[in-house]
């Protein structure tokens, strides 16, 4: 049985651990820079998203490229079908490696802002998709002739915004369905009706500023839109993940 | 904060229809290992989520001292250190690369001077290949020492001597002492009934949801886990 004396030494050493708690940005980039070291030594994401992202493309070149000469209005849509395919295989593998190892629930268990964690994980599936937006966009330039250094800032922006709305609740949900049976069906389902609203407008912002006669104030029009889906989507994610990871 | 005692009063919970533990009443103190016995299914390992705060009671309470789980919040989980049946650790990560990224987590304040103790315990302080190449043992001590990384009062463990050779499982017994001397609460499930056999302080058995206290007397843990089990 305990020795009460044992226990007082051992009191003494309890009290003497430290307790000081992370800051909110610094577990956030503690989380997202794990993940990229991860994703640097596996390489297993950013290839499979940009397998996928740029067969989609070239796929999409097949049919709509007749002659030279691209479908009208074809360029935007084929981008963001990209982006979104492939940004929901990111999300899934990389929380699937989270569940592999049960790693989530120790995260859960340390005692930082779990918001923090949430964020974390955003900016890594966030920097991945960077990645992949940065081989595809150029690829649907050349496939489509779709003039992407044009307003090449105002293209950045809607990309952007877009990616940002559409991996809020994309992670949200990965999230919540890691202990899902069928979370690789259901994260789709549950992710596309959401996030129709910034997946058009960025479609519509990204066709507007491809099109022959670009019309700026309609581009940062739907840019506004983006930005405002982004912080009612963000803000809803951080008030709904603490809740949503309870086992 | 700190506390001294964990008290579950009448833990229930259930999974749809299913009630997995039924008005669970323990109280273990600092400075003593309980056993946490049952076949498998029989709930041990919803228990130690509860305990853990990963999982909320269907109803019943649990205090951690005087404080309940959702008034202490953060604080509480970094005086807890859990190691489960998955051992969460990441394997495209060295032992010291998972080690820093746990110290962090729960910030304290000499990451290095933790993980470099942690991995002289777990006897890897020499490996600075990726996880993925351990053997089972050696994720398994390198698993510990993460859970025990921030120096929990409360450590729950679930099947810690999976996959530990004799040597390993005499070192995890040891550290099983220590911890109890240092005056931590451990709560142990286990099937390993020879290996905690004079251990654990005492023992207890999840049967059919309810628990049952393993009495002392004459005879091994297994003996009186049986009598227990049959009745």
């Amino acid at each position: 049985m305990a020795s009460e004396s044992v226990v007082a030494s051992g009191d003494r050493a309890m009290r003497s651990a430290p307790a000081a708690r992370s800051s909110f940005l610094a577990t956030a980039w503690l989380i997202t820079r794990k993940d990229l070291v991860i994703e640097f030594r596996s390489r297993e994401v950013v290839y499979t998203t940009l397998f996928f992202a740029v067969s989609c493309v070239l796929v999409f070149a097949f049919s709509f490229v007749k002659e030279g000469v691209a479908a009208q209005d074809a360029a935007a849509g084929i981008l963001w079908i990209a982006i979104a395919f492939s940004g929901t295989l990111a999300l899934g593998r990389a929380f699937e490696r989270e569940r592999q190892n049960d790693t989530l629930r120790a995260l859960m268990l340390t005692p930082v802002d779990r918001p923090a964690v949430y964020i974390g994980k955003l900016a890594g599936v966030l920097a991945l998709l960077a990645v992949v937006e940065a081989i595809v966009t150029p690829l649907v330039a050349l496939m489509f002739g779709a003039p992407v250094l044009d307003h090449a800032l105002l293209l950045a922006a809607l990309l952007a915004a877009g990616t940002i709305g559409f991996a809020a609740v994309g992670t949200l949900f990965a999230a919540m369905l890691i202990r899902a049976r069928s979370r690789d069906v259901l994260l789709p389902i549950l992710l596309y009706p959401i996030t129709i609203p910034v997946i058009i407008a960025g479609v519509r912002g990204t066709g507007v500023l491809f099109q022959a006669d670009v019309d700026l104030p309609m581009a940062r029009l739907w840019l506004s839109i983006l930005v405002f889906f982004d912080l009612v989507f963000v803000t809803l994610a951080l008030w709904t993940f603490e809740p949503a990871m309870k086992e | 904060m700190d506390f001294r005692s964990l008290t579950f009063t009448d833990v229930s919970r259930h999974f749809g229809r299913r009630r997995v533990l039924n008005k669970v009443s323990l109280r273990c103190e600092a400075g003593e290992v309980v056993a946490l016995l049952g076949s498998n299914g029989a709930g041990k390992s919803t228990l130690l989520s509860i305990a853990a705060t990963l999982l909320d009671p269907s109803s019943g309470e649990i205090r951690y001292g005087d404080a309940s789980a959702r008034a202490a919040g953060a604080d509480l989980r970094g005086r807890i250190g859990v190691l489960g049946h998955e051992l969460s650790i990441y394997p495209e990560l060295s032992a010291a690369e998972n080690l820093r990224f746990f110290a962090r987590a729960y910030g304290l304040s000499d990451v290095d001077g933790a993980v470099t103790i942690a991995l002289r315990r777990a006897g890897l302080d020499h490996r600075d290949d990726p996880c993925a190449r351990f053997s089972r043992g050696m994720r398994q001590r390198l698993a510990l020492e993460r859970a025990l990384l921030h120096r929990p009062r409360l450590v729950l463990l679930d099947e810690p001597f999976t996959g530990l050779d004799d040597s390993a499982i005499h070192a995890l017994r040891e550290r099983l002492g220590e911890l109890r001397a240092e005056g931590c609460i451990v709560l142990l499930a286990t099937h390993d009934l020879e290996t905690i056999d004079g251990l654990a302080d005492r023992a207890v058995l999840l049967l059919g949801g309810k628990l049952v206290t393993i009495p002392d007397g004459s005879g091994t843990l297994r003996e009186r886990y049986r009598r227990a089990l049959h009745g």
